[in-house]
């Protein structure tokens, strides 16, 4: 690293990234090796060496605590008091102290706001300003942009920005090549564990995905424009709560039709949790109506929904689509063990679950070592792909798939992004929900936008990602009704509300493979 | 700097109709007072109802007709329900709901007191306020040992074999020596043994808190109760006649009406028990100490990555822990009686419920445990009076009122985010 110099630090999930940089902050402790900072190596017990060595870190799960103030959080574990022994903590001077970094650095922030009640955006300004009220002379920023509209991404681009004309050096941890070429200085690239080579910011985003994942991929997702049918899932009106009742989801109205992709982009928390565990039974809609095929759904039981032809891939694999203890072959027949040909009576029917693993396991290229192994065992993209295996099984009407490829390596993206568009071909209904856009804007042919629990925009894939972007900030025709007072809504065209199927616009593959690069 | 202002995205308020707590409490409170004015006050007799400013029936009195005073009271607790109902400011619900439920409490002695055997119409308060203390002392103590420990993220359910580890090595060692003060030393000592348990198992090895609390509660009567029978009793005088601390008067302070005789002529503990509820208090929310507890509670991971030692603050805390609530243990054995098995009789899941009710806040475990304190020494008064009310009701109150605060009637009860949770570098 150099003084005053960004470097990206690019790698698949799970390559190491966040690892290597924890080590770097002292939090896990290196097997072997050495670090050097200015020629001299260095050995970091804990944070604390770290901090003193001028090493700050923004983790990619915010370290906040959720009921301090921004000042609280800032101090903590360097605190400013007086009184001696008794350690009383000199509020005043570290809300001056917070005051003063964050107009240096053009960072504002309220000294006195309660974390929780920050949105996420600012709650990472307040992790930076408290990596700079260190005097950290190296800044390690883990994913940052993973939580952030394209709009915040862009305000964060910049501060990166002015920190580097301060001399500050900055480590950006990504594996979203856009914003790699768009700030870095120098980009290094780790698959497995280890550096695989550098690069300079002028490489283009195939060599770039190329080194990351050690083969040339695709970058695009290869469809054919869909030829829509009738409306299989129809929602109208749709208000639910969240846990903390708190409205989610607040008046929504959509349609899937046969043979489409209908994908919900926005960022999360804006209710798209809400609504998918309200269509499948999971949680209670307190006004307006679902269908199904003509038939109202409202208040059934998730195994009704589920007979009833719906393929659900929840968005958190380890809590709601797998029981990690239970074996491959287990898993894969979890919606339909009661049934014949794998359950008779109270008996189960190993053979036959077995049998059907077996095949399950070669269709859908799930890599492990055996049928019988823990499901927790295997890598975050074939868990993925099991439960893709197990979705896709039945005949189904509707799949509804959450974040299908979160924490998912680049080549099973490739796969179960094939697999939901040959469902689409085969005739069913599907509805995408994606906090990566591109991954919305790849597979879906029409894109619904979520904002405050309501779909601020329909839109064709073929929209500009700054549109999606600005409709997913709030910002759109809708909007006003909204009451946000948006500066920039009177941009004409920021977004138009598209009805018809995306055929009708001609979006197809070529436009939505270009804005899907990123998402190596 | 930014090139585009963004609308802070934030969550939708939330529509709460208009059943607000504050009306749903105040509906209680109205039927509260319906309930006091109407019955109490039809079954209250004309006898002058006598609240004596001293320990007994002599002296000045504040004094009122039976009947009338429970319906006066009944009315004010109606009009503080209604206030409520009709909706007040936010700052005014606890100051209100605390005038509804005082009047709702006197309604009730009005009617007691009037309808007491004749010759026994007086409520002596001094005597109660002095009762309510010291029976609230243990739950005090109790409660901020479960302060310390659940504001760093370590379950504390070995509240009451703290306290008798506390109460049984402050007898043992106080006869031994002869001194009242080895005897707090030992107590601190034995309450910090339960609690270094708890801490290795909890914070070490992983062991469910809730569990091992369990476990060492059950551990601490056997030992006592071993120790006592085979140890103390062999030789009482010798184990088990511990030096007790005397009574000290505070100059200027015992001269205060009611006050001065019933609580600054009190013993050690009494001093010491308030005093600590004040320290913690500070600690916890002004110094650097403080804040790294409540961080490590909160968000140990988050404070971890600030250099911040959080095994060693939980260590630190859970023994501090143990020490408190073993000083408040001795409160029994070296001022007040000899040891005898399982003498602390639950006091320290109370003390839990005090914890909860004050929602993990040293100021508020102190009123939650005098609001328990108020409802035992009520029961004895009751009973002394041949009252119709059955003294288990009351016996039940710290329960009842624990079920209500968790189920929210007092806002939301919030635990420390981190409460129970070990924490696992890496």
């Amino acid at each position: 690293m150099e003084p005053g110099e960004i470097h990206a630090l690019l790698g698949e999930n799970g390559a190491g990234k966040s690892t290597l940089m924890n080590v770097l902050y002292g939090l896990y402790q290196p097997d072997e090796g050495e670090i050097l900072v200015d020629g001299k190596p260095l050995k970091l017990k804990g944070p604390s060496d770290a901090i003193g060595a001028g090493i700050g870190m923004v983790h990619q799960h915010f370290m906040l605590v959720p009921v301090f103030t921004v000042t609280e959080n800032i101090m903590l574990g360097a605190e400013q008091i007086r009184g001696g022994i008794a350690g009383f903590l000199d509020r005043r001077r570290a809300r001056r102290e917070v005051t003063e970094v964050s107009e240096r650095y053009n960072l504002r922030v309220d000294p006195d706001a309660v974390i929780e009640d920050l949105p996420v955006g600012i709650q990472q300004r307040v992790e930076i300003v408290k990596a700079l009220t260190r005097d950290v002379d190296l800044l390690i920023l883990d994913e940052p942009t993973a939580v952030l509209t394209p709009q915040e991404t862009e305000e964060l681009l910049t501060v990166m920005r002015s920190l580097k004309a301060a001399g500050k050096s900055i480590v950006f941890i990504t594996h979203k090549l856009g914003e790699v070429k768009a700030i870095a200085d120098r980009i290094t690239v780790i698959r497995r564990g280890k550096t695989v080579g550098t690069a300079s910011p002028e490489a283009s985003r195939d060599e770039l995905a190329a080194l990351m994942v050690g083969r040339n991929v695709r970058l695009t997702v290869d469809k054919t424009p869909a030829t829509p049918g009738e409306p299989v899932l129809e929602v109208a009106g749709l208000v639910v709560d969240d846990d903390r009742q708190i409205r989610a989801v607040d008046g929504v109205d959509l349609t899937v039709r046969a043979g489409e992709v209908l994908g919900v982009a926005g960022v999360q928390g804006n209710g798209q949790t809400e609504l998918i565990e309200a269509i499948m039974g999971l949680r209670p809609a307190l006004a307006g109506t679902i269908s199904l095929a003509g038939d109202r759904i409202n208040g059934w039981k998730p195994k009704r929904v589920l007979r009833a032809g719906v393929g659900y891939v929840p968005e958190d694999r380890s809590v709601d689509g797998l029981i990690k203890e239970f074996s491959v072959a287990e898993n894969l027949v979890l919606d339909i063990y009661d049934r014949p040909p794998f359950g008779a009576g109270l008996a189960l029917k190993p053979d036959a679950i077995a049998a059907s693993a077996k095949e399950r396991i070669e269709q859908f290229d799930v890599r492990t070592s055996s049928a019988d192994a823990a499901v927790g065992t295997l890598s975050g993209g074939n868990q993925q792909k099991v439960i893709v295996a197990r979705e896709l099984s039945r005949p189904l009407k509707l799949l509804i798939a959450a974040q299908p490829t979160r924490g998912v390596d680049v080549g099973s993206i490739e796969f179960i992004h094939s697999q939901v568009i040959r469902e689409r071909d085969i005739g069913t209904a599907v509805l995408v929900v994606s906090s990566e856009l591109d991954e919305v804007i790849g597979l879906a042919d029409r894109i619904a936008v979520m904002y405050r629990g309501r779909i601020i925009g329909i839109v064709g894939p073929d929209t500009p990602r700054e549109e999606i972007g600005l409709l997913m900030a709030g910002i759109g025709p809708d909007a006003a009704h909204d009451a946000i007072a948006a500066p920039a809504a009177d941009k004409p065209g920021a977004a138009t509300a598209v009805d018809k199927p995306a055929a009708a616009d001609g979006g197809p593959a070529s436009d939505a493979g270009s804005a899907s690069e990123d998402e190596a | 700097m930014s090139t585009m202002a963004v609308p802070d995205i934030a969550v939708a308020p939330v529509d709460e109709g208009f059943w607000t707590r504050s009306r749903k409490v105040g509906l209680t409170l109205l039927a509260l007072g319906l309930l006091s004015a109407v019955l109490f006050g039809a079954l209250a007799t004309d006898q002058q109802a006598r609240f004596t400013l001293s320990d007994d029936a002599a002296g000045a009195a504040l004094e009122i007709n039976g009947t009338i005073g429970a319906i006066l009271f009944g009315i004010i607790t109606i009009a503080a329900g209604a206030a409520l109902l009709a909706g007040v400011p936010k700052r005014w619900f606890l100051p209100v709901l605390g005038v509804g439920l005082v009047a709702f409490v006197l309604s009730f002695l009005c009617w007691q007191v009037s309808a007491a055997p004749t010759g026994q119409n007086f409520m002596p308060l001094v005597n109660i306020i002095r009762g309510t203390f010291i029976l609230a002392l243990p739950l005090i103590f109790g409660a901020l040992a479960g302060v310390l420990c659940e504001r760093s993220g370590v379950v504390n359910v070995a509240i009451e074999g703290q306290l008798l580890m506390g109460a049984f090595s402050g007898a043992l060692f106080g006869s031994i020596s002869g001194s009242v003060w080895v005897g707090l030393v030992a107590a601190a000592i034995g309450g910090a043994f339960i609690s270094l348990l708890l801490a290795v198992f909890a914070i070490r090895y992983l062991v469910d808190q809730v569990v091992m609390g369990i476990v060492l509660n059950l551990l601490a009567v056997g030992v006592t109760g071993f120790l006592y029978e085979r140890l103390m009793q062999t030789d009482a005088a010798k184990y088990n006649s511990a030096p007790r601390f005397s009574n000290w008067e505070i100059p200027l302070l015992k001269d205060i009406p009611v006050l001065g005789p019933a609580l600054f002529r009190g013993n050690i503990f009494l001093y010491l028990g308030l005093l600590l509820v004040l320290v913690i208090h500070i600690g916890l929310f002004r110094t650097r100490w403080g804040l790294r507890t409540r961080s490590v509670g909160e968000h140990p991971i988050a404070a971890d990555t600030l250099g911040v030692k959080v095994l060693r603050v939980r260590y630190r805390n859970v023994l501090l822990a143990g020490v408190v609530a073993g000083i408040g243990g001795a409160s029994y054995t070296l001022a007040l009686y000899s040891f005898t098995k399982n003498m602390i009789g639950g006091k320290g899941f109370i003390a839990l419920a005090a914890l909860i009710f004050g929602r993990w806040n040293p100021t508020g475990a102190l009123l939650a445990a005098l609001f328990f304190g108020f409802a035992d020494q009520l029961a004895t008064y009751l009973g002394a009076i041949n009252s119709v009310i059955p003294s288990q009701f009351l016996a039940m109150l710290p329960y009842l009122a624990t079920i209500l605060a968790v189920a929210g009637l007092v806002g939301r009860v919030r635990a420390p985010a981190a409460d129970g949770k070990p924490y696992i570098k890496g």
